[in-house]
């Protein structure tokens, strides 16, 4: 490095120190470490409720990994954030609560073969439901999409992004209507029973109510089994679309460069259709294993896991499955256990500072490739 | 000498005159009802957070979302300073904010010519060192202040009270502004560097964040006043729509002169295109980060001015759904446009706090966020580019000479433009609507 300018020479441990930015990277080890050592300290003083922690974060992360994969895909295929997809979520979440009251879905099984085992019937009924929500959540989608942004595909990317804002909008308030979910808080009635296991040093046991807990022992219950299996078989069928199948090629291609895609006789618009589609499917079904989780659901339920799923998305690096998966589970874990450890009201300043941390030390989050120059 | 005043500046000064006076007449005889006043006042603050956001993303092209949390340090800032000389005649708030700025503005200028001459320093380590700078100035200024406040407050007492009142309340304002623009100087320092979505979902998380802080400005920062979750109370009720007016018309104005100068050229440059930019010469991270300071110095002041609207705030009323209402106002009003903007402002409030609300029939109240919605999704699909589009009103036209050979052409061409506002005048957003970096098309 010659210096042109008269400008005083830096010692060279000055120069090595800025040439290597390593103030700045001495400040973000510093507070990584600081998050560590009390990790760290967490873990020793109580690896249990550590352990406790870290599968509540697991049911959380892989709720929000179903719909943060929505955002993802979107965003991948037209760089659009869709902001509506929180609220589809909260949709899904409401159509699978009317299933279940009103139309009694879960136990359809049960009332065409009263014989049948119990197990059974409410295994096939839950299911049905989550078809059912993930269908609904679908058409929604499907509709927003053809209505809402795309007649704005050519217009400036702002438009349809403050169009979007206004499809969450109204999704929100109209659903806040007396007549159509109501502006009150709803208990969500679960399809199943709650079974709780406690899995100590030796064995695994079921809980009984009104009988403690062995000491030293993990409380999980069969929600976060459904939860993960769940999202796993649905995470796996989705990478397999996008993976093996025709469509999941177009998609990709699509996402990679839509004029050649289009010159290669792929039908772009039909196929943006079909990933707004798949999103919200997902969502929806993230929606029903949300509000089982947590039984409260509210008009305004999608907004903060929406959030929270999109962060997570940015963070896996945005336009990538596996980033979608991996950002998910992060941010899961980071919420939970800032609330167990840190500060529970700060939970979500802290979820946020990761982001910016994230995306200040690798601009293109985790898993993000280097954005392309488009032609 | 003087220079001769141009028409359209006449007419600009004049008209708002006029306008502030037919307001003030209306209101003084009251015509004007408490309901339409405060949706005024409201129309007008959300002019100035929507100005200083159209700065950043119209005028620079960074896509912001962080401009309601700059409002939200804003209003508080400005509120815990009136609320002390309010409820305790005590200046120690005011004190306090105002040592702590200077150190802080004073810091920043010396560190930013310290840093200048080092080569190579990389944001992130620049960030760094500031912070620490201000969080051992801040430090500084409270323990400075114990002694200092009394003394302040002693002179102020000795004013009438409805000065002092005043007066404070006027530092207030400013303070806040200037409190918003050194948080967003620090925190614009490491993410302006960030491509333009990820800019704008960082400045999102920051939104988040300020208002996940005045949740807990109680618990957890020892500001009892603020009351962190159940909201502030106490706030004197002073902003009047004569303060408004001026402020909005200051903002205006500061605008106009600097998009006019050759600072706002090169900020609309950085927009254009970064790369030319560069080559040209100008250099991005100091534009960058110069509007975003004014636009969130602007975010600031209104927010400063809205928290003495109800004499009440919340951290609610900076959640990061409302953060998206400068952008919607911004966009409504097109790109670019400062008449747009402050028309899509004063049509946003009237609209969405009043007309909607007076006009949906009995039993239909609920229905007020199902209708704006759809006004909003009607704008868009028909006028995706806004409602005034490229319209901007004469005297906040640009004028730009077509090519003129010598320095003596060009002055009579402008002169020429300036009466007529004919072919010479070059209105900002027309011709680069295609090249708006957030425009890009999708395809």
């Amino acid at each position: 490095m010659t210096s042109i300018t008269a400008q005083p020479s830096q010692s060279s441990l000055v120069n090595t120190v800025i040439q290597k930015r390593l103030i700045g990277k001495a400040f973000f080890i510093a507070i990584g470490l600081f998050a560590a050592y009390r990790i760290g300290i967490a873990l020793q003083a109580n690896p249990t409720l550590f352990l406790q922690q870290v599968i509540n974060g697991l049911q959380l992360g892989f709720v929000y990994a179903l719909i943060a994969l929505g955002y993802t895909m979107v965003y991948g295929i037209v760089r659009l954030i869709n902001f509506a997809h929180g609220d589809v979520f909260m949709v899904g979440a409401f159509i699978s609560f009317f299933a279940i009251t009103r139309l009694e879905l879960h136990l359809w099984l049960g009332k065409i073969a009263p014989n049948l085992p119990q197990g059974l019937i409410i295994g096939v009924g839950s299911i049905t439901v989550v078809m059912l929500s993930m269908i609904v959540c679908a058409w929604l989608a499907f509709v927003i999409e053809r209505i809402a942004y795309k007649p704005l595909r050519n217009a400036p990317r702002i438009a349809a992004l403050i169009t979007a804002i206004g499809v969450s909008f109204f999704l929100e308030y109209f659903g806040a209507l007396q007549f159509v979910f109501s502006p009150n808080f709803i208990t969500y009635k679960r399809p199943f029973g709650v079974v709780t296991w406690s899995l100590g040093a030796d064995r695994l046991n079921a809980l009984q109510p009104g009988i403690a807990p062995p000491a030293g022992s993990v409380i999980f219950s069969n929600i976060a089994v459904i939860i993960i299996v769940a999202s796993l078989f649905l995470l796996l069928a989705l990478n397999f679309i996008v993976q093996k199948t025709r469509i999941g090629k177009a998609m990709r291609a699509a996402a990679y460069d839509k004029p050649t895609a289009r010159l290669m006789g792929i039908n772009v618009n039909g196929i943006i259709s079909i990933t707004f589609a798949i999103g919200a499917s997902l969502a929806g079904a993230g929606g029903m294993l949300y509000a089982i989780a947590y039984p409260s659901i509210v008009f305004w339920m999608g907004l903060i896991p929406g959030l929270k799923a999109f962060v997570a998305a940015v963070l896996g690096g945005i336009g990538s499955i596996p980033g979608a998966l991996v950002g998910s589970l992060i941010m899961g874990q980071a919420e939970v256990l800032s609330a167990g450890y840190i500060s529970t009201p700060m939970r979500d300043a802290i979820a946020f500072t990761i982001l910016i941390i994230v995306l200040l030390v690798k601009p293109t989050g985790l898993f993000g490739e280097p954005s392309r120059e488009k032609a | 000498m003087f220079k001769k005043i141009s028409k359209s500046s006449l007419f600009f000064f004049g008209g708002t005159l006029l306008l502030f006076l037919v307001v003030q007449v209306l209101i003084n005889n009251g015509t004007l009802n408490v309901f339409w006043l405060t949706l005024l006042r409201i129309g007008a603050v959300m002019a100035i957070v929507s100005l200083g956001l159209n700065l950043i993303y119209g005028f620079n092209g960074q896509f912001s979302l962080g401009q309601w949390g700059f409002y939200a340090i804003g209003a508080y800032a400005a509120a815990d300073i009136t609320w002390y000389w309010h409820n305790q005649k005590s200046a120690i708030a005011l004190v306090v904010v105002l040592l702590a700025t200077l150190l802080v503005g004073a810091a920043i200028l010396i560190l930013r010519r310290l840093f200048a001459r080092v080569r190579g320093l990389d944001a992130m380590s620049a960030f760094a060192l500031y912070l620490l700078v201000v969080v051992a100035l801040v430090y500084l200024a409270v323990v400075i202040s114990q002694p200092v406040a009394p003394v302040v407050s002693s002179l102020l007492l000795a004013l009438p009270p409805a000065v002092s009142m005043q007066v404070v309340f006027v530092l207030a304002v400013l303070l806040a502004g200037l409190v918003a623009a050194e948080i967003s100087f620090i925190f614009g320092l490491p993410v302006l560097t960030l491509g333009s979505d990820y800019f704008g979902i960082a400045t999102l998380g920051f939104t988040i964040i300020v208002k996940v802080l005045l949740d807990n400005s109680d618990t957890m920062f020892g500001f009892a006043e603020m009351k962190g979750a159940r909201g502030m109370i106490g706030i004197p009720k002073l902003t009047t729509w004569f303060w408004v007016f001026f402020f909005l018309i200051l903002v205006v104005i500061i605008t106009r002169n600097l998009l006019h100068s050759s600072y706002g050229r090169a900020i609309v440059s950085v927009r254009e295109d970064e790369i030319a930019a560069k080559a040209m010469g100008i250099d991005i991270a100091h534009y960058k980060t110069l509007t975003f300071v004014l636009g969130s110095y602007f975010a600031g002041l209104a927010g400063a001015l809205y928290a003495h609207i109800n004499g009440f705030l919340h951290p609610n009323e900076f959640n990061f759904i409302k953060s998206f209402d400068p952008m919607i106002i911004v966009v409504f009003g097109g790109l670019g446009s400062v008449t747009g903007t402050i028309g899509a402002s004063f049509a946003w409030a009237l609209i969405l706090e009043g007309f909607l609300r007076l006009w949906l029939p009995q039993g239909f109240e609920t229905w007020r966020f199902v209708v704006y919605p759809l006004l909003l999704l009607l704008v868009m699909l028909l006028k995706p580019k806004g409602l005034f589009g490229d319209f901007e009103m004469p005297f906040l036209r640009q004028i730009l000479p077509s090519l003129a050979p010598t320095a003596v052409a060009r002055h009579e061409e402008v002169e020429r433009a300036t009466l007529t506002s004919s072919s010479g005048t070059v209105s900002y957003p027309g011709d680069r609507a295609e090249n708006l970096p957030a425009q890009e098309t999708n395809e």
